[in-house]
């Protein structure tokens, strides 16, 4: 199983970027939800993926037995969890307030701020 | 007691900032209450900055977990100006916008936005773990978020809409990046990492991730070709949330960049060399073109953001202990001179109704103080002597120089021409000109409460002066900083001993 979570993460910013090239604000929202779904998962695996090997310490024990699963990248994924969450709900806000305010959703339509 | 020297910069906004989210929305309330607390900060930042200049760097482990395991905050003299400096900025901001932002905006928490965004910009500062470093530029991010999009108009939201997904992308990239920095190194604690990345077998995962974190950061810095957001979307909020943006966002990216690489990269630099000076010029280059080729004064002082940010990454790029002094002093100039200007545009949208050079005019004859306000931070920017500009540029110059980087010193020297340019054409047109035909009816802004803008203006003038006048101080204090980064084994044996030097 272990081999498929690199492919996976590769997967995701792949087709997180292709969401952002394309022109639709929906699929810029996407694009960065995959993206970050992406780290997430990165930051998951780079402690190293051990199955049924909890970081617990046995009732008669002083540490974990090993090998046991790192648990820093999990408290890490899961604040990024969190913020991604959040910004993910203002993005879709934002986004929805930029489609009334332009009355579009094509990219195009948004350039009046850069020349 | 220095625990807590180092943590008020960071509780004053954080304090602030609950207690004008839960407190009276009442327009008086949340103005008192902004311009006291960044005062506040101010006073510690600045107290903070004598202490770690006196007393060496400053170490608090959060919680009371020893480093590398606990979260560390580190003040050193870099980090200690930056804050002081950024304080300056948000106090001196904070006054001004008494005079611009309206009561409607207030109400839509403004004010407790603005706290936050100080928060997460002095945490970024003053943290000493990569992953917390993420941490506080999210805090910072969705606060400046927020500020962008809040007036809720149609420019505000396009220019928002491109400055947030191009952040988060940069933002998915620093993660991924620190994702695989703990992979191969098991840490993410600044001193940590370093000490155990000059061991480390492995030096290809430890290139990926180095230029991907370059890559987030030059994006959150604007360097070439990552800065399209910020001439897209920095123009389009009150001249309040421009001024503060451009004083401080951008240039956390470039603190980002310094103190990874002095830090953690060192011994990975000399392959970063060629890009980053690279990267450096043509920011350079293309930022003070696309000013050149613009006509409004915040869309041209946005582009001028970008190309002083060119300076900046030169003086990392030399990489010798004079050009990083040199940089630490354009940074600091570059704030106070770049925020004021900005904060200028303000008051000339308030006096003439907008801030494009073809509608505006005559303000030499109808407001000659301002004048001579906008005339001391537009000749610092450029580098005329004996303002604080010259001494910045003179030190990159000569560092340049004596490394024999030719090329860059001669862009350098051509892109202050063309800043210089760029400041006579705002001149020109805004203040000698005659008013043209068709201009908006005079102070069509409204000029209620002009005083509070006034002054905030007038003082960063004055700091731009007495930067230029005692240079000499101030870039002593640069080549204290400069040293202390590039003998990186004080910040690291004072951060992993756990302890502070006392």
């Amino acid at each position: 199983m272990g081999f498929l979570v690199p492919i996976l993460i590769g997967v995701l910013f792949a087709a997180g970027v292709y969401c952002l090239m394309r022109r639709s604000i929906m699929k810029l929202v996407i694009g960065v939800m995959l993206i970050s779904q992406g780290a997430n998962l990165l930051v998951f695996a780079s402690g190293g993926l051990l199955a049924g090997s909890p970081p617990l310490v046995p009732a008669d024990g002083q540490e974990p037995v090993a090998p046991f699963g790192d648990p820093l990248p999990q408290a890490m994924v899961l604040t990024a969890i969190v913020i991604s969450f959040g910004l993910t709900a203002f993005v879709l806000t934002l986004v929805h307030e930029a489609h009334e305010a332009v009355g579009d959703d094509d990219t195009d339509a948004f350039r009046s701020t850069d020349t | 007691m220095s625990g807590l020297l180092l943590l008020l910069p960071l509780l004053l906004p954080l304090a602030g900032t609950i207690v004008l989210l839960a407190g009276s929305l009442s327009v008086g309330f949340q103005r008192v209450g902004a311009v006291v607390c960044s005062g506040l900060t101010l006073v510690a930042s600045l107290v903070l900055l004598v202490a770690v200049d006196r007393a060496g760097i400053l170490v608090v482990q959060l919680g009371s977990w020893e480093a590398p395991f606990g979260i560390s905050l580190v003040a050193d003299r870099l980090s200690a100006v930056m804050v002081a400096f950024s304080a300056l900025l948000g106090a001196a901001v904070a006054v001004f916008s008494l005079g611009e932002i309206s009561r409607r905006r207030i109400q839509r928490f403004f004010y407790p936005l603005y706290l936050l965004l100080l928060f997460g910009v002095n945490g970024a500062f003053l943290t000493g773990d990569l992953f917390n470093l993420y941490v506080w530029f999210e805090v910072m991010l969705i606060a400046s978020f927020v500020l962008t999009a809040l007036g809720g108009a149609r420019a505000e939201l396009e220019g928002g809409l491109k400055y947030v997904i191009l952040n988060l992308f940069s933002s998915a990239l620093f993660l991924s990046a620190a994702g695989i920095l703990y992979g191969v190194l098991g840490t993410l604690n600044l001193a940590d990492l370093a000490v155990r990345l000059e061991a480390s077998p492995d030096p290809g995962w430890l290139q990926a991730a180095s230029l991907l974190i370059l890559v987030a950061f030059g994006l959150k810095a604007a360097v070439f070709p990552l800065f399209f957001w910020l001439p897209a979307s920095y123009h389009t909020p009150p001249s309040t949330v421009s001024a503060i943006f451009a004083g401080l966002l951008t240039k956390v990216g470039v603190y980002a960049l310094i103190r990874v690489y002095t830090l953690v990269f060192e011994p990975l630099f000399p392959q970063a060399q060629g890009l980053l000076l690279a990267i450096a010029v043509l920011t350079m280059i293309t930022g003070v073109l696309g000013a050149a080729a613009h006509f409004e004064m915040r869309r041209i002082l946005s582009f001028h953001i970008v190309s002083q940010i060119g300076y900046m990454v030169l003086g990392l790029a030399f990489f010798t202990p004079l050009a990083l002094a040199a940089a630490i002093f354009y940074i600091i100039h570059n704030m106070v001179a770049k925020t004021n200007l900005l904060l200028i545009s303000g008051i000339v949208i308030r006096l003439q109704g907008t801030a494009d050079l073809a509608r505006v005019g005559g303000l030499y004859r109808s407001a000659p103080w301002l004048a001579v306000l906008f005339f001391l931070p537009a000749f610092s920017l450029a580098g005329i002597p004996p303002l604080s500009g010259f001494w910045a540029k003179l030190g990159v110059v000569r560092a340049g120089l004596e490394g024999g980087w030719w090329f860059a010193v001669a862009a350098a020297l051509v892109v202050g021409i063309l800043t210089l340019y760029s400041m006579t054409k705002i001149w020109a047109e805004a203040f000698w000109k005659p008013r043209p035909e068709g201009a908006l009816p005079l102070m069509a802004g409204g000029v209620g409460r002009l005083g509070w803008m006034v002054v905030p203006v007038a003082t960063l003038s004055v700091c731009t002066v007495a930067l230029g006048v005692f240079g000499e101080f101030l870039f002593a204090f640069s080549e204290r900083a400069a040293d202390q980064l590039l003998s990186p084994q004080e910040y690291i044996s004072t951060v992993l001993a756990g302890r502070g030097k006392e």
